[in-house]
Parts: C-alpha cells; sequence; structure tokens
C-alpha cells in the first residue's frame, strides 16, 4: 500500500512540475515553443515511474496546462479570435475544437518527451 | 538505459517537434507552425486580448524631451498631449506601433518590393513590378532631400521612427501582432525609409493606375485605330459640372505647350503590332478611387458657420487604412485620420480650420519606348546620338529560394521599367521608360504638418503649395468662414492627349515641357453659390488653358449630384451633411433609364424580361439596401453597353480598356443611329440602339433570374460589399455588409471600395466634428477593438468626435484609460 501511494505521489508530482516547469519556461518568449520537451525529459529522467506513467504525466501536466490557459484566454477573450483562427485552420470555426487541438498538441508532445525522457534512465 | 525504446521514442518526440515547428504547404499557401502557433504562451492565445481590457500604461523612454500624457477615450482613440512637438511624434509612432504594427510592416512591403522575403517566389511578380516601377528609387529620393534639406521635416520623421522602434524594443516575441504569427515571421526595425515608401504606396494607389492604363489605352488605340478610338473613347463630356464652376475665367498660361510636328502620325496615330508575352502584373489600382469633399459656407447654415465634409473612397481594408487621432502640444491642436507608417494628422481639423482631400486624377505618368543599341542595354537613342544609362540594381530576397537580381537601366527619362528582362502581356515586347512625378523628391509630409499648425486661408495655401504628388483637392474651411478649394500636385503642362499613350522616347520634343505654376492650379475661395465641392471630376471646363487627361480618370456623376444637392439646400445642419455623405440617389440612372426606354421595343420582349422591366420602372431611383430596381438596372445597362461595343473589342487577345458610361449615355440622349451600335459581325444587317437595348434587357433577364434564384436580387445581397483583411482571409474580414450606395453614388460604396472615412466638422466656437471609418482602431483580430465601427459605418451613423484640451478631456466621461509617458 505504501508502495502504491507513493507511486500515485510520483504520478501526480511529475504531472505538477512538467505543468509548473513548462509555464515557468513559457514566459520567456524568447524560448522556443517546445521548451518544455526538455524540463519534461529531465523529470521523467528524475522521477522514475514505468514509461506508461511518465507518458501519461506529461502529457496530463503540459495537456492540462494548455487547455487550462487557452481556456482561461478564450473565456476573457469571448472566443473573438478562437472563432476565427477555427475558421482559418479549418474547424469551421468552432472554439471547443480548437481547444481540443490545442491541448492534444501540448499532450502528445509532453507524453512524449517524458517518456524519452523514462527511457533514458531505465536499465 | 533502454536503448531501443529510447531511440524509437526520441527520434518520433524529435520528429513531432520537427513537423509541428514547420509551416506545412496548405495548397498554394503554407500553414503556421502549428506546434507554435497553437502553444498558449507564444501562439496566436497570446493575441486574443481580454474584452475588458485596462490599457492604463506608464511607459518611460530616454528618447523623450518631456512628459507625455495619453488619454485613450472608449473608442480607443488616444489623445496627445506633449510639451514638444517632436515627442508628440515620438508617441504617435509609439501607438502606431502598438495597435498596427503588422499593417505597417506588411504595407511597406507591398511598396517596396520585399513580399517574396516573407511569402516566398509566389509573390515575386508583384515585388518585381513595383521595384520596376521605381518605388524604392523615389523613396530613396525624398528620403535624401528631406535629410539635406528639411531639418524640421527630418526630426519630426526620425521622432516617429524612434517611437515605432521603442515599441518594438520592448515587444516580447510571445506578444507581437497575430498576422506575424500566421505567416511566420518576425517586425523588424522601422526606418525614415519606411514611412516615405508608405507615402510613396499612397502616390502609387492614387496616380499610379497609369501604369497599367497607359499600356492598355495604347493597345486599344492600336486594336481600333486613332479615329475609331477616338469616338468611343472621347474626352468631351457634355453633362460635366467641374469643380470650378463652368464661366469662371482663367488667367494666360505662364507655359504654353507645344505640339510636336508630327505628332498626328508618329504619335497618335502610330500603330504597334508585336508579338504578346505572359507574365501577369499586380492589379492595377481601383479605378473608384477617389473621394468627394465639400464645405458649405455659413451662408448656407443653421449656424451661420460653415461645415466640410470629406470622405475618401479607398479599398476597405482591415487592419483600416486611417487610425484615429488627436495630437495637442503648444504649437497646435489637431484631430483626424493619420496614417500607420507616418507622423501627423492626413485628413482632419484643428482649432482653426478644417481640411480634406479628394484624389486630382491628373495624369503625371507617362512611357516612352526607347530603343536600345544592343542587348545589354547601356546605351540608348535619343535626339540623335547614343546616350549611356545607369544602372540600378534591385536585390529582391526570396524566402526559401535564392535572390533574384533586378539590373534596371536608368534613362534620363526614369527607369526602363519594361526590357527584354520584364515584360507583359500589355508591354508587347517593347523597352518602356517610365517618367513618374512620385519618382522626384517630395515635400509631402510637411504638407500635413503644416496644415495641422494652419490657422487660416493663407497658411493652407502655403502648406499645399508643398504638396507634389499625388495631386490633390484640397478643400478647407476657417472659423473665421472662410471656405476654398484648391486643386494641388506638381501637374504637367500637356499638349492635347500628350502621354495618354506610349510616346517616342527617341525625340526630346515629346518631353514634359513643364510643370504648371502653383498659382496656375484650379482655386477657388468663397463662392457666391456658397459652397466649393470635388467629386473626382474634371476640375475644370475646357477653357482652362492646360490638358487635364483622359476623360476616363474623371467620373462624372458623382460631382452632378453632390452639386445638386447642395444647390438646393439652406438651412444647413451637420446632420443634414452626414445624410448627404451618405446619400444613395442615382443621378446616372436617373438619365440612363429613361434614354433605355426611348428605345426599349417592349411588345418584343419575353414575360420574364417584361417583369423585369417593371421592376425597373418602378425603381425610386435610389441604391437602398433592399433595393432590387437598381441590381436590374445595372446589369440591364452593362449588358445594353456590352451589346454596343462588345463586338468591337471581341477579336482582341489581350483585354482592352472599356469605353465610359458616360460615352455611351451621351450618344443615346442625341443620336439613335450610332455607328458603334451597330453589331459588326452581322454583315447583312446594321443595327442600332433600338435592336442593342432591346437585345440587352433579353441578355440581363437570363442572369437576373438567376439572380432572383439564388435570392440575390436585393442590391446589398448582389453587391455584397466586404472590408477585406490586408491577407484577403475572410475569417479575418467582415463580409456582406448590409450597405447601399455604389458607382456614381455619393455613398460610393462597391463591393471592396468605399468611404474609407466619413468626417463632417462644423465649426463653431467650439468645434463640432463626426467621424469613422470601417475598421476599429485596434488592428489585433483578436481585439474587441478590431472592427467596432463596421457595423455604425453601414448603417449611415456617425460618432461625435471628442476634441478637447487636456483638463476637460481627462474628466470627460468617455475618457477610459491614461498612458504616461516619462523621461527616462
Amino acid at each position: 500500500m505504501k508502495n502504491n501511494s507513493s507511486e500515485h505521489l510520483k504520478f501526480v508530482v511529475s504531472i505538477l512540475l512538467c505543468a509548473l516547469l513548462g509555464y515557468a519556461l513559457g514566459i520567456y518568449g524568447n524560448l522556443p515553443w517546445w521548451s518544455f520537451v526538455v524540463t519534461n525529459m529531465f523529470i521523467a529522467l528524475l522521477i522514475i515511474q514505468k514509461p506508461i506513467k511518465s507518458f501519461m504525466s506529461g502529457a496530463l501536466g503540459i495537456g492540462l496546462l494548455w487547455l487550462g490557459l487557452a481556456f482561461v484566454i478564450d473565456n476573457q477573450n469571448h472566443h473573438i479570435l478562437s472563432v476565427k483562427v477555427a475558421n482559418i485552420l479549418p474547424l469551421k470555426g468552432s472554439f471547443q475544437a480548437l481547444l481540443a487541438i490545442t491541448s492534444i498538441v501540448g499532450f502528445l508532445l509532453g507524453g512524449l518527451a517524458s517518456l524519452t525522457g523514462s527511457f533514458m534512465r531505465k536499465k | 538505459m533502454r536503448l531501443l525504446p529510447f531511440i524509437a521514442s526520441a527520434i518520433v518526440t524529435v520528429g513531432l517537434v520537427a513537423v509541428l515547428d514547420t509551416q506545412l504547404p496548405i495548397g498554394a499557401t503554407k500553414s503556421p507552425r502549428l506546434g507554435y502557433f497553437l502553444s498558449p504562451q507564444h501562439g496566436f492565445w497570446k493575441n486574443a486580448e481580454k474584452v475588458n481590457t485596462n490599457f492604463d500604461a506608464s511607459i518611460l523612454a530616454n528618447e523623450l524631451k518631456g512628459n507625455v500624457d495619453v488619454y485613450l477615450d472608449d473608442r480607443l482613440v488616444p489623445h496627445i498631449y506633449a510639451d514638444h512637438d517632436e515627442d508628440a511624434y515620438f508617441v504617435q509612432g509609439y501607438l502606431h506601433a502598438k495597435f498596427r504594427l503588422w499593417q505597417m510592416d506588411f504595407q511597406t512591403r507591398v511598396a517596396s518590393g520585399r513580399l517574396s522575403e516573407i511569402a516566398g517566389a509566389d509573390k515575386l511578380s508583384i515585388d518585381r513590378f513595383f521595384r520596376r516601377l521605381g518605388m524604392v528609387y523615389g523613396a530613396e529620393n525624398t528620403e535624401a532631400s528631406i535629410n539635406a534639406t528639411n531639418p524640421e521635416m527630418k526630426a519630426t520623421v526620425d521622432a516617429y521612427t524612434a517611437g515605432v522602434n521603442a515599441y518594438i524594443k520592448q515587444l516580447d516575441p510571445a506578444d507581437m501582432p497575430f498576422e506575424f504569427k500566421l505567416m511566420n515571421y518576425a517586425p523588424e526595425k522601422w526606418t525614415p525609409a519606411k514611412t516615405y515608401l508608405f507615402l510613396m504606396f499612397m502616390s502609387y494607389d492614387l496616380t499610379g493606375r497609369s501604369a497599367t492604363t497607359d499600356l492598355q489605352l495604347t493597345n486599344t488605340r492600336d486594336y481600333l485605330g486613332y479615329d475609331l478610338f477616338d469616338k468611343l473613347y472621347t474626352n468631351n463630356q457634355d453633362s460635366l459640372d467641374p469643380i470650378i464652376p463652368k464661366g469662371t475665367v482663367y488667367q494666360k498660361p505662364s507655359i504654353v505647350p507645344v505640339k510636336p510636328a508630327k505628332a498626328d502620325s508618329a504619335y497618335l496615330h502610330q500603330n504597334n503590332a508585336v508579338a504578346y508575352t505572359n507574365v501577369q502584373s499586380p492589379e492595377a489600382p481601383d479605378k473608384n478611387n477617389g473621394s468627394n469633399n465639400w464645405a458649405v459656407s455659413g451662408t448656407k447654415t443653421k449656424s451661420g458657420r460653415p461645415i466640410l465634409c470629406s470622405d475618401p473612397h479607398l479599398g476597405l481594408n482591415m487592419p483600416s487604412l486611417w487610425y484615429e487621432v488627436q495630437i495637442t502640444t503648444p504649437t497646435h491642436s489637431t484631430y483626424g485620420a493619420s496614417f500607420p507608417g507616418s507622423p501627423a494628422v492626413i485628413i482632419g481639423f484643428n482649432d482653426s480650420l478644417a481640411w480634406g482631400v479628394t484624389n486630382a486624377g491628373r495624369d503625371v505618368l507617362d512611357f516612352y519606348e526607347i530603343k536600345f543599341k544592343d542587348s545589354t542595354e547601356n546605351e540608348y537613342w535619343y535626339n540623335g546620338k547614343w546616350n549611356t544609362v545607369t544602372k540600378r540594381t534591385e536585390v529582391i530576397k526570396v524566402k526559401d529560394s535564392a535572390d533574384v537580381v533586378e539590373q534596371i537601366s536608368m534613362t534620363h527619362w526614369g527607369p526602363a521599367m519594361y526590357d527584354a528582362h520584364y515584360q507583359n502581356p500589355q508591354s508587347k515586347g517593347r523597352n518602356l521608360a517610365i517618367q513618374w512625378t512620385a519618382h522626384n523628391a517630395s515635400t509631402g509630409v510637411e504638407t500635413f504638418y503644416r496644415l495641422n499648425r494652419a490657422k487660416n486661408y493663407d497658411d493652407y495655401i502655403k502648406a499645399i503649395s508643398l504638396w507634389t504628388c499625388p495631386g490633390q483637392n484640397f478643400v478647407l474651411a476657417t472659423k473665421s468662414g472662410d471656405i476654398a478649394i484648391k486643386q494641388q500636385g506638381s501637374f504637367v503642362a500637356r499638349w492635347n492627349h500628350q502621354g495618354d499613350f506610349i510616346m517616342p522616347g527617341d525625340d526630346s520634343t515629346y518631353a514634359w515641357q513643364g510643370i504648371i505654376p502653383n498659382e496656375e492650379n484650379p482655386t477657388i475661395k468663397n463662392p457666391a453659390r456658397g459652397f466649393v465641392s470635388s467629386a473626382n471630376q474634371k476640375s475644370t471646363d475646357a477653357t482652362y488653358p492646360y490638358y487635364l487627361g483622359t476623360a476616363s480618370s474623371f467620373p462624372l456623376y458623382r460631382g452632378i449630384s453632390v452639386n445638386k444637392h447642395l444647390i438646393g439646400m439652406s438651412n444647413i445642419t451637420a446632420e443634414d451633411m452626414q445624410a448627404l455623405q451618405t446619400n444613395n440617389d442615382n443621378v446616372f440612372a436617373a438619365t440612363a433609364r429613361p434614354a433605355l426606354m426611348k428605345y426599349l421595343q417592349v411588345d418584343k420582349l419575353s414575360p420574364d424580361a417584361k417583369r423585369m422591366v417593371t421592376e425597373m420602372t418602378n425603381w425610386d431611383l435610389n441604391n437602398g439596401v433592399h433595393s432590387k430596381g437598381i441590381t436590374v438596372f445595372k446589369i440591364v445597362w452593362d449588358s445594353v453597353t456590352q451589346a454596343v461595343w462588345g463586338d468591337e473589342l471581341a477579336g482582341s487577345p489581350i483585354p482592352l480598356t472599356k469605353p465610359d458610361d458616360f460615352v455611351v449615355l451621351d450618344q443615346m440622349l442625341k443620336d439613335s443611329n450610332w455607328s458603334i451600335a451597330d453589331d459588326i459581325r452581322t454583315k447583312d444587317k446594321v443595327e442600332n440602339f433600338k435592336d442593342q437595348v432591346t437585345l440587352g434587357v433579353e441578355n440581363a433577364t437570363k442572369k437576373l433570374l438567376e439572380l432572383e434564384k439564388e435570392n440575390k436580387l436585393e442590391w446589398s445581397l448582389f453587391k455584397a460589399t466586404r472590408v477585406l483583411h490586408l491577407t484577403k482571409i475572410p475569417a479575418l474580414s467582415r463580409m456582406n455588409l448590409p450597405i447601399g450606395g455604389g458607382m456614381n453614388i455619393i455613398n460610393a460604396t462597391t463591393e471592396m471600395h468605399g468611404p474609407s472615412w466619413r468626417m463632417v466638422v462644423h465649426l463653431t466656437d467650439e468645434i463640432e466634428a463626426y467621424g469613422l471609418y470601417p475598421g476599429g482602431q485596434s488592428g489585433n483580430p483578436g481585439s474587441s477593438y478590431y472592427d467596432t465601427f463596421v457595423d455604425s459605418w453601414a448603417a449611415g451613423k456617425y460618432y461625435r468626435l471628442l476634441f478637447l484640451p487636456k483638463e476637460k478631456l481627462k474628466q470627460h466621461e468617455r475618457t477610459k484609460w491614461h498612458i504616461q509617458f516619462n523621461k527616462a
């Protein structure tokens, strides 16, 4: 049981760290948008989990970060820009679809980065 | 390390980053870098501005001489209060950049032939056109001259530039405007050269049409022969109501241009048949680039004070060409529409007077045919000997591709725009040098600088005397009661038809024989009729001693409509003037409809055609939003004129100039057997207007029935007016606006073109001004201020403009935010 709860803790801490460091690096506009790939890898390297859990923690960390940020921005903007972009992209003007795609991109790349990090560590 | 899974996972990760960091091709364009674009901390989400954004700010800048307060009102219009003039322009530059940076970058890229640099080889033909036209060359001449001779303007433009750059310098890449992210490039530093390039673009927009039409007219003349050409493109406008009223006596001209001895045979009746080539050049500026302006004197107004109105008609774009601003310093206080890209107010008013502009339409651009000695194009034949050119090198950078280098042979006329290296279907393989007043150093910036500070008529005359290109009709009204209008620019003293067509470039007798002195430019002050006006018609009747240019450059009917209304009005209020600016009366149709009906053989028509004719005859001659009669009239008229002259032009391999509507209408009114009405393709029959009008109505009916099926007979649905984003992306534009008006109408709103700024200024003690443009103060598509004014504009509504001293404005209920600029 103890083991299990420390696994839970690792998982949650990983998610939070991925999101937090990803966000912190994102503040610097001069750094590339994919900077979180590097931090996710390091987090997966330091916090040892099963590959699948590493993937999920990185994916949820960045995916939820992106979804949350975009969701807040979009609501404060009353969807003015998201509807326009969803017409350019072609998503038929659906801001929901645009939010989904935004979070999926963060989810996938965040997950893959953490997965790569976890494989780096494991024997 | 689990090597294989690691490698696999690393490759997928890096691969996904790479794909999401690459612009992928979508059709002819490219996607943004998707990962970057979607990243909420880097990409477009950053441009989604809070709807209740607080624009308060405090900014430190060491370029400032003192402190500047900016108050933003509820429409996001900045009211700039500065202790020093240069500080005011610094702040204007800063605010233009803050709200309109991408458009400033994009417009100057177009002007300087640098689109390929960001968009790739696709845009090369546009870039080459503008380079070879001499856009950069002209801007360089202006910059060099201002730097050498005009310290006051240099300081003004430098301060403006420093303001733009101060904004760019503090700009976090994540906050750069949306379109940079969409098109995947970054802002670069502003320079004074860019300001001059922007103004050069306005010269192109308002006088550069000749760069296309001179070739087209020459080819039309070649195709038809001069005698037939002269019938279809006559310069004689029977119904002209000129800017300067008929009967005005003009002083003796100081230049009497002499027509070259052999011009009839060697020029007018010249005929060139040369092979066509196949390169596209960009669209010519819109034929309807024009405007209305007028001023009524106190004798005609309810208050006893003058009222001035100005509405420039240009391409309707978002972000708008215009940006409203108030600039107040110890030397002056002014308000109006400014150009993001240039300091000062362009159309507006100050605490003494108001001014506005319309395009003069005069021909200031000519082509000369050049004979080069050999393929090096180093020497050309002129006045009986070989003359050496200088070579101008223009390097066009192309995204993802090698640079393209243009070597342009510079003749004494100007750049040899068309030569063996650059042709289009209209240049027909000829070497053509271009002479254009816009190439000469310009003092245009100073005109607006002085108008912003003008106190009276004399100041206005002095300010506009510096104006060279594009020629404009400057209208004036002062608080002290003067009204005036003057057509001002560097106008060529031409003999009849000089420069309508390509001229021989080897003979000095075809050269321009002088620029008309400013004092001889058409002017009128405080006329007895109590108003002055212009709507791009010819400025004078035929007694003016200089040739104005081809009649097709001068729309006829808007001027007639404006004058007819103004003559009939008295006790005028600002609201009356707003109603006139948005007036939809169709004076052209008022004459053309009876002319059509005179010839129409109703009994020969099909039942559907009869129904359409009834719709047209029941129409109230007003281009209203819901009117169906105007749609029927327009399609009938176009179809009749096509039947009249379409056969004459049909055989040409390249597009020819369409004859003007007034030509056909004037003939309908006086000669039922005009020879052009005959269809030259029917050898055994001679058609007249009766046949062609009846045929035209039947042809039109087919099209009208289709429109009826699609439910597009209502004028605004048919016309589908739109305000297009500069990228032409519909999602960033406002489409299908419910607005009436149209060609020949005072409310000159066509499909993508129309009143780009409407202003009404009542010159009472405390100025009462109204205005708006179809756009919004913010150029950010993610801002709630992006398209703020569009619906009111379409509905013909106006905003009261706040023009107040600092202490009053600060406390005004409509004042919302404060941006403080302090010297660092």
